[in-house]
């Protein structure tokens, strides 16, 4: 009734208001439709065919590369001969291998490559289609049950290529509008699929809690401000098992109280930890004892520990099976060859059958840190328990592009008397906080004491003959 | 001489269906002189191997009836969620009470009730080498494709799926020896990446080869095809460049192009006008604002599009590129090994000089049975590349089995290893194409794209077609695959069909008997343009000339 009402008194005032006042009106209201509907006007400069020509042949684009420097280190890498296990041949020398992630020494598995072999052939080596197109063998998914069995989690699902997991799964979930929240010590890989999934990406100090929680309470505050009506905003914390950029381990039990205090999902890249921490080689959870589920998604790597080729994705279904349809590396690119999906089964029966291996090798990790820690010339970075350790110079020049320099000629020079080493490779520009150059070195299972005794005595040399 | 010819194929004027064809552009950039008379020394002559390239359009009323499929499709999933948001449901996450939903709505709906009810048709699980056949291994669904249950039963059917061009899936003979030797050799992972202590003899063979193979001066490899897409277009292009891109362009190059902070402009699908139409604007108009002139730019396409069938027109993309100073990047991941006389690529096929090509990118996946991907081009790009590529830096080299698969894949393509091989595989996939591609013409079903094309799409429009197609050309023992939105138009589903070089004749006929029949039960020759008449015969049309092959 009370609608009506008010329509017929403004009815009645239309039909008492003067005439001049209902022109004006009716005229303003043209204009404001008019203000509201004009095309902005885009000053387009209306060139003739003639000029449209001149400046085709005027126009000099940039070469497609620039200039390359001959003698860039990537230009002439070092060329191994033979298999890279625990040693080495490096440019025609035989070294003792502290360079490749070969925590667990089973690059020199007889049986992985077996069935290797044995898988070959019955399915040939690759698998000519992605996953969805009968590119799924049989093998694939006995290694998806496997891996899911290993972690004691619901579902894996597995990758062609290690980079490519950890840069398909990020953006599989994380979106537009999101906010992720990462350390600034993370890998290169995690950087890309920060970057591929276009959320709002805020970095906390490494390994920085207090830097973290800062963060986290800024994010819940402006939230709040949002009020009600504000959509729940997604949020992702995105850290590293072990870091490969620094050897360091997360503090899991820290950030898994942030993460429920604050409601954001936690996804770890486990590539270096998987196989390597924790008494049964279960990871970053088993390391701290915290149940595996409080994680949203753990990302892995079947390219160090498991010395096979890919890379993995184990969580709950509900979050994983997701990526079957989402993770861009998964869907668009060919599966996995069934013969290296065949070795990597192998490598995981027999990380199940020997858990002593990850008792040698934590043993190996920490006899390493201390004996490197003995250097005077360098300087020791990461956590004692990881299988990556990064060595400074003790003494900066202060210019990185000559720390670099300095350190190459160590590897070098360790190389020349039988120890490889290397300097991490990094991308200068395209690394989001360029990390220090540093000389990576990587824990093996097989390394005795005597091996160790004989690397810690090459570093010193070299060092003296390239410092000194 | 090419051009023109394809022009021919003109229909007469009152017949219903229309079609378009990618490479008749009536404002041709050349004569027939200037294109195919710069063909790339060593090869000499000039070829003629530019196939009809036709893409029917869709029937208006077919067009209407498959948005109503759609409508009705979403329609019912609406109802059912409805119906079912009266039951309490639980939340499907544990100790997750508070958080933001990791879903967007949409596309949860979209999975559970378009996709599910149908997902036998995808990921089905084989138990063979994916060669001319393939082992399939049955399973059922008792909860209407929520989860399976393995029958331990098999199937062996014909397949029409994998992209298995040449037919090096093989579990036996030369390459899967030599594959076996090498992983006791050299082991299967490297653990570390190139740029650290990955790089192997092998890897440097292999990209001698590849180099060699291609015509380019080097190459670089990469462990896998879709991250040598994703990984390397960031260090070629960047802020302030433009890349004009085709429409239809592969997931991985899109990545790539996004990850590169780039300006993506994109052209219709194989359209030379609205290349040229973009190019021209973006050089004479400069960037958006502030007018300043591009840096570069760069032309991304595909050498064989491996959802459409179409073949990438080269000739005129080359020309055009050195008209406006354009630089080209060429996916050729279906394409090496599958086209031209001598397997290399969209660039042999046009007989074009693969030194006009600036980025020369390919895929080990497909012709050669491996993995991974290569780019290849001057020894200044490669430079480049092995210096700032993210994959070459970080990610893991290739495993060396792996390596040695294509090497040895190649050699015998390239006929090195003392026979004719790889000839013979290539001379039985072009015509194993023409000939399916013919007939099927003939049955009155859609097929898109090039008519040398190894890859077959048969148009099927509505979308309860698609699951309807698989099952039942499983049922009579033809793996295909079929795929709607959003892998392809939303008028658009389609079943496709990827021809190989180890499908006999006798397979093909099979192949083309259950289309047949599959097109009669559920309606799929909708094809209004005449039907080639008179006997297709089976590699009767345009063999390779012999002094085409060397
Ligand atoms: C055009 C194109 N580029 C790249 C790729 C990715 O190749 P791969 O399967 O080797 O990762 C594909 C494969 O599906 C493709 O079609």
């Amino acid at each position: 009734m009370a609608v009506q009402w008010d329509l017929y008194e403004m009815y009645l005032a239309l039909l008492q208001a003067p005439l001049y006042h209902l022109i004006i009106e009716g005229l303003l209201m043209v204009w404001v439709a008019w203000l509201l509907l004009r095309k902005p006007k885009i000053r387009k400069p209306i060139l003739t065919e003639k000029e449209q020509e001149e400046l085709i042949t005027d126009w000099q684009p940039e070469p497609l590369v620039p200039d390359t420097t001959e003698d860039h280190p990537a230009l002439d890498p070092f060329v191994v001969e033979g298999k890279v296990g625990k040693y080495v041949c490096v440019n025609g020398r035989d070294c003792l291998n502290l360079a490749t992630h070969n925590y667990l020494g089973l690059v020199e598995d007889k049986n992985m490559e077996d069935s290797a072999v044995e898988c070959v052939k019955k399915y040939g080596v690759g698998s000519c289609g992605p996953r969805g197109f009968y590119g799924t063998v049989d093998v694939h998914l006995n290694l998806e049950t496997r891996l899911a069995e290993f972690m004691e989690l619901e579902e894996a699902l597995i990758y062609s290529y290690g980079f490519s997991t950890i840069a398909s799964a990020i953006p599989a979930y994380a979106k537009r509008g999101d906010v992720i929240f990462a350390d600034e010590g993370s890998n290169f890989a995690v950087q890309k699929g920060l970057e591929a999934s276009r959320s709002d990406v805020r970095f906390f100090k490494h390994n920085d809690m207090k830097d973290l929680e800062r963060l986290l309470e800024a994010q819940s505050a402006k939230e709040l401000k949002n009020g009600k009506n504000g959509k729940p905003v997604r949020k992702f914390l995105v850290v590293e098992g072990v870091y490969m950029n620094s050897g360091d381990i997360c503090p899991l039990p820290e950030i898994v109280e942030l993460k429920s205090k604050y409601k954001v999902r936690l996804f770890v890249d486990e590539s270096i930890s998987f196989g390597t921490l924790g008494r049964h080689g279960k990871g970053i959870t088993e390391y701290y004892g915290i149940p595996a589920d409080h994680i949203d998604l753990i990302m892995g790597s079947l390219e160090y520990a498991i010395p096979s080729v890919g890379g993995f994705c184990v969580g709950t279904s509900y979050v994983v099976d997701h990526q079957r349809l989402s993770g861009l590396g998964y869907c668009f690119s060919a599966s996995l060859p069934p013969m290296l999906a065949a070795a990597a089964i192998t490598a995981i029966d027999t990380m199940e059958n020997d858990p002593d291996m990850f008792l040698d090798l934590n043993n190996v990790c920490r006899k390493l840190h201390i004996a490197l820690s003995s250097l005077h010339q360098l300087r020791l970075g990461g956590h004692r328990d990881a299988p990556v350790k990064h060595l400074r110079l003790a003494k900066s020049t202060g210019c990185h592009n000559h720390d670099g320099q300095l350190l190459r000629q160590i590897a070098n020079e360790s190389m020349k008397r039988g120890l490889a080493v290397i300097v991490a490779s990094y991308l200068d520009q395209s690394e989001r906080f360029l990390p220090q150059p540093s000389l990576r070195l990587v824990a093996n299972r097989l390394l005795t004491e005597n091996d160790l005794d004989k690397a810690i005595k090459i570093l010193e040399d070299s060092c003296t003959a390239v410092l000194s | 001489m090419a051009i023109t010819s394809t022009c021919n194929c003109k229909l007469a004027p009152g017949q219903n269906g229309k079609s378009k064809h990618a490479h008749c552009s009536t404002e041709s950039h050349f004569t027939d002189k200037q294109t195919f008379q710069e063909g790339y020394e060593g090869i000499g002559k000039p070829r003629n191997r530019n196939g009809i390239e036709s893409f029917e359009e869709v029937p208006m009323s077919v067009a209407l009836l498959t948005y109503m499929g759609w409508g009705i499709v979403i329609l019912i999933g609406y109802v059912k969620e409805f119906l079912l948001s009266f039951v309490p449901s639980q939340n499907p996450e544990k100790n997750r009470e508070g958080y933001a939903p990791l879903y967007s709505s949409f596309e949860s709906f979209y999975t559970r009730n378009v996709y599910r009810p149908i997902r036998d048709c995808w990921n089905r699980p084989i138990c063979s080498v994916p060669g001319a056949e393939l082992v399939l291994k049955d399973r059922v669904t008792h909860d209407n494709g929520w989860t399976f249950s393995f029958t331990n039963t098999f199937t062996k059917c014909l397949n029409m799926g994998s992209y298995n061009y040449l037919g090096f899936a093989e579990c036996e003979g030369p390459c899967a020896t030599a594959a076996q030797k090498t992983t006791h050799s050299l082991g299967l992972g490297v653990c570390s990446p190139r740029q650290e202590l990955g790089t192997m003899a092998i890897h440097k063979e292999l990209e001698t080869l590849v180099a060699r193979f291609v015509g380019a001066e080097d190459a670089i490899t990469f462990g896998m095809g879709f991250a040598t897409n994703a990984l390397n277009l960031p260090s070629l292009v960047s802020k302030g460049c433009l890349v004009i891109s085709d429409e239809n362009n592969h997931a991985s190059l899109i990545l790539g192009l996004r990850l590169s902070g780039a300006t993506i402009r994109v052209f219709k699908h194989n359209n030379m006008k609205s290349l040229e139409a973009k190019l021209r604007e973006a050089v004479v108009q400069g960037q958006p604002r502030t007018y300043r002139p591009w840096r570069k730019i760069l032309i991304v396409a595909e050498g064989v599009y491996s959802m459409e069938g179409s073949i990438v027109n080269l000739p005129e993309i080359i020309a055009l590129k050195k008209k406006y100073k354009a630089y080209l990047y060429l996916d050729e991941a279906h394409s090496i090994g599958a086209l031209g006389p001598r397997g290399r690529g969209a660039v042999d096929y046009f007989g074009c000089d693969p030194k006009d090509v600036d980025i020369l990118m390919g895929t080990f996946t497909k012709s050669f049975g491996s993995a991974g991907g290569y780019i290849a081009g001057s020894k200044k790009l490669i430079n480049h590349l092995r210096i700032n590529s993210h994959a070459n830096c970080y990610a893991t080299a290739m495993s060396p089995p792996v390596a040695q698969q294509i090497i040895s894949s190649m050699r015998i393509i390239m006929g090195e290893d003392g026979t004719d091989e790889g000839q013979r595989r290539l001379v039985q996939l072009s015509r194993n194409s023409r000939y399916f591609r013919q007939k099927l013409r003939q049955l009155g079903l859609i097929v898109y794209g090039n008519d040398d094309s190894p890859v077959v799409p048969v148009l099927l429009f509505m979308p309860a077609k698609i699951a309807a197609t698989s099952r039942e050309l499983i049922k009579r023992g033809v793996a295909s695959v079929s795929v709607g939105f959003p892998a392809t138009r939303i008028t658009e589903s389609r079943s496709r069909f990827c021809i190989s070089a180890s499908h006999t004749k006798e397979m093909l006929d099979k192949a083309i008997e259950a289309m047949d029949e599959v097109g009669d039960l559920l309606r799929l020759k909708y094809s209004r343009l005449p039907r080639p008449i008179g006997p297709v015969i089976y590699g009767e049309d345009k063999k390779p000339q012999q002094d085409q092959v060397d």
